[in-house]
């Protein structure tokens, strides 16, 4: 890719998230109030400080005035953008590269997502009209993820038992580190046996397999790098980001085998070039990775150069992307446990890094963190929109 | 030359009724997805005309619009070929058959008989369609004699608002019916000079004259009624393709239809039977099958509302996006680089392998098989009967596709299982039925 990157040319200096769940109690006005608030905050700005807004949403309201009527915000530039679950990823690149071009000073990305008010499960899709004949119109989420899980088996002749507890270990990780976590949807440990005998979704994938759907908001205001300091002693530096849209060739051609995100192996080539990294396994101190459903997390540790092809599953057994492993991965409790209010997760996924950079995780604060990845994805296996971003607490 | 039989297909739906029902035979029902449009479709597969198409029911699927265009789409038919509805009452299949024995034709019957739970229609009925191919040329059936009694009868009628109909008492009808069943019996086989056919189908409406056909009319070979209980405007073709699947060359067919009166049509077969079968014989179609628990049957016919996913409805297919699309909604075809031969189901302009741009010729793949790539149960999605049994199908010679699997049995399902395709209904979504095709274990 020909992405020539704006490494260090813009900087995170202050985040905000709500806690995600089913917030009964909270409209989407509530929810973008409280992201936006903490944000302003931890930057000790004020709303009017703020130069143009990013809204990420993928279903919980359209256009700029979903987030300037809740705020009241004066005639300033709102622009609200959709990428599928990529969707809070895609405000923020576009919020950073409005910075870099130097049209504003400070702007604010921000991604909210209130999925508990339809009253069905899992996630709503608002197609236009059409023939009716695409699978995807009734083929769900899960459904359409748990395709990786036999294929990755058949392909590198992995017993399903054990890709049967590699998904598992994945859940189970996930609950463990969420449990630590104060503002994610699910705060308890799940015994590897609760989450092996769950009700079946689709295909092997358990309830326990499937991310959380939820309602939350997530903020990031953005100013020029070398300005960062004037509002925060600790700035989070963007080194990359990349976005690939795959032309959809998986689900047309034979050849592709259900075992990778050729997207996602694209947008991280992209990022490591924009970042400088050339081995992400000893650069990178902890990902937040795009864990909709267990078989996903196990193949991204692949696509994004984590581990080699086929030996993911056994990394992940052998404990190297828990939260003490080698490279700690969604410590945060990821999807899976933290939720996963769509517009909002991929600024979900930096405000971890935030806090982790800044040494502000708390209980799960890991030791010395310099370098992170998130990586974030819309769409399903065969075609997708995916997100990799790398920040560091850094610059230069 | 005179117009003759060309070709002749049936198709018998997967699904029986079992005991649970408080049924002592095997009832063969549709599936949900299935309608008299659909198995028409399969009735007729691989059949081609370019005179007309004619189909018969008494469960239209639409009423105003043209339900045999959808089955003119999904074979392929050439645009100059009229189709037209004959709807409502079992006698329109033999006014198809008068028809297409003017001008040449399709004649496709194809009926999903509903009756009240307990009731004999219940009981006794069957689902199913079948398929004549009528014109010039090499034929697997000379036509002798076609003949026919009118009679204004109370026998069997049904208020058009009403899913299930109503039977006046069955001796009733079958002392008005039998003098007419004998009368036109004896007017065909007087006209051919025939003292004898070798096989007899009687089939009717009435319980009465199908019991016991040999009574009236007997078969030198044999004396048949229905193949799977009253089919309605099916059972007269369905009754014929089972004797066809079994006649030999030069053996003389009697079908008789009781139905508000009496048709009959009087065959001889040819030499060229044997060789020339329907490729599914109504026997073997008839002998598989596996159960469906009774409730399931009850919900599949809006006799039971159960509770479904946590899922909303889909949307109704909208009409223009369906019509630019209906070489691949009905016709199953993709389009395929005349620059690198790559297969894109659905269609696209732009070649996913070469990049060349409407570089592209429609190509059909309804007739092939194919192999799956993967799969799975989706329990989540919505469907009419749920799980959703879905497909990553690799095509011999090239394409992928993902689909819906018909009468799914997930358990017979895995990597490389061998897979055809079906016409079915996905769902039907503010009065509008989504026609596709699905995939089907062979």
């Amino acid at each position: 890719m020909a992405s020539k990157g704006i490494k260090d040319a813009v900087a995170i200096v202050g985040m905000g998230c709500t806690r995600f769940g089913e917030r009964w109690e909270s409209s989407t006005d509530d929810l973008l109030l409280d992201a936006v608030g903490e944000a302003l905050g931890a930057a000790g700005v004020q709303r009017d400080d703020v130069d143009a807004y990013w809204l990420g949403t993928l279903s919980s309201g359209q256009s700029g005035l979903t987030l300037s009527r809740p705020l009241g915000i004066d005639y300033k530039p709102v622009t609200r953008v959709e990428n599928y679950c990529a969707t809070g990823s895609e405000s923020f690149r576009n919020a950073c590269y409005a910075v870099a071009s130097g049209a504003y000073d400070r702007v604010m990305a921000v991604g909210v997502e209130k999925l508990k008010d339809s009253g069905f499960s899992g996630l709503l899709r608002a197609d236009p009209p059409s023939d009716g004949t695409a699978a995807e119109l009734s083929l769900t989420a899960p459904a359409a993820f748990s395709l990786l899980d036999p294929a990755y088996t058949n392909k590198y002749g992995v017993d399903p038992g054990a890709m049967r507890e590699a998904m598992t270990h994945v859940a189970w990780k996930n609950h463990v580190n969420g449990a630590l976590n104060p503002k994610a949807q699910f705060r308890k440990e799940v015994t590897r046996e609760t989450i092996d005998r769950a009700p079946k979704v689709a295909g092997r994938l358990g309830i326990f397999d499937c991310s959380g759907v939820s309602d939350g908001a997530a903020a990031a205001l953005i100013v020029r790098a070398e300005e960062a300091y004037d509002y925060t002693d600790r700035p989070i530096f963007v080194k990359a980001l990349s976005l690939a849209a795959g032309p959809m060739r998986g689900g047309l051609d034979p050849a592709y085998d259900f075992t990778t995100f050729p997207e996602v192996v694209r947008s991280a080539a992209d990022a490591y070039a924009q970042a400088g990294i050339t081995d992400p396994r000893s650069e990178i101190s902890l990902a937040e990775v795009h864990d909709c459903f267990t078989p996903t997390e196990i193949v991204l540790m692949e696509d994004l150069g984590f581990t080699d092809r086929g030996q993911s599953w056994k990394d992940v057994l052998a404990g190297e992307f828990d939260r003490d492993g080698r490279l700690p991965v969604n410590v945060d409790g990821g999807l899976k446990s933290f939720g996963h209010p769509v517009g909002a997760s991929g600024l979900r996924m930096l405000y971890e890094v935030w806090l982790q950079l800044r040494g502000e995780a708390g209980a799960r604060q890991l030791a010395g963190p310099r370098l992170a990845l998130t990586h974030n994805l819309g769409g399903r296996p065969g075609g997708c929109v995916s997100f990799v971003s790398v920040v560091g607490n850094q610059r230069g | 030359m005179s117009i003759g039989i060309l070709a002749y297909g049936a198709y018998v739906p997967a699904y029986r009724l079992g005991r649970d029902s408080g049924l002592r035979g095997r009832r063969v029902v549709a599936s949900f997805d299935e309608d008299a449009t659909t198995m028409a479709v399969e009735a007729a597969r691989g059949m081609t005309t370019e005179a007309s198409l004619w189909w018969a029911t008494t469960s239209p699927p639409y009423l105003d619009k043209t339900n045999a265009a959808a089955v003119h789409a999904a074979l392929r038919l050439p645009p100059s070929v009229p189709a037209a509805d004959l709807i409502g009452s079992v006698r329109s299949t033999f006014a198809g058959v008068r028809a297409a024995l003017a001008t040449g034709g399709l004649v496709v019957a194809s009926d999903v008989r509903l009756g009240k739970p307990g009731s004999l229609d219940e009981r006794a009925g069957g689902d199913g369609a079948a398929a004549l191919l009528l014109g010039e040329g090499e034929a697997v059936a000379e036509v002798l004699g076609l003949a026919s009694r009118t009679l204004e009868l109370l026998d069997r009628w049904r208020d058009p608002r009403r899913a299930t109909g109503e039977q006046w008492e069955e001796r009733f009808g079958f002392e008005q019916y039998a003098g007419l069943v004998r009368d036109v019996a004896a007017e065909l086989l007087t006209e051919a000079g025939l003292p004898e056919a070798d096989h007899v189908v009687i089939t009717s409406g009435n319980a009465g004259i199908t019991k016991r056909p040999e009574v009236l009319v007997k078969g030198a070979r044999s004396t048949v009624g229905s193949p799977i209980g009253f089919a309605g405007a099916a059972d007269p073709l369905l009754g014929l393709a089972a004797v066809l699947d079994v006649a030999g060359p030069d053996e003389t067919i009697l079908v008789l239809s009781a139905t508000d009166g009496c048709d009959g049509l009087l065959l001889r077969t040819t030499a060229r039977l044997p060789g020339h079968r329907a490729p599914r014989p109504v026997a073997d179609q008839v002998e598989r099958g596996r159960d469906v628990p009774y409730p399931t049957y009850l919900s599949w016919r809006g006799l039971l509302e159960r509770e479904l996913p946590r899922r909303p409805e889909p949307d109704r297919p909208a009409g223009p996006p369906s019509s630019r699309a209906g070489g691949w909604k009905f016709g199953f075809a993709g389009s395929r680089c005349v620059e690198c031969g790559f297969l894109h189901l659905p269609p696209l302009r732009v070649c996913r392998a070469c990049s060349s741009l409407d570089a592209m010729e429609a190509l059909s793949v309804a007739d092939l098989t194919g192999t799956v790539a993967t799969f799975t149960v989706d329990h989540l999605a919505f469907s009419p009967s749920p799980p959703v049994v879905d497909v990553v199908v690799d095509f011999a010679g090239g394409g992928r596709t993902t689909l819906e699997v018909a009468d799914a049995d997930p358990d017979a399902l895995s990597v490389g299982s061998e897979v055809g395709l079906t016409f079915r209904r996905l769902f039907t979504a503010g009065a509008v039925h989504n026609y596709f095709w699905k995939a089907v274990v062979r």
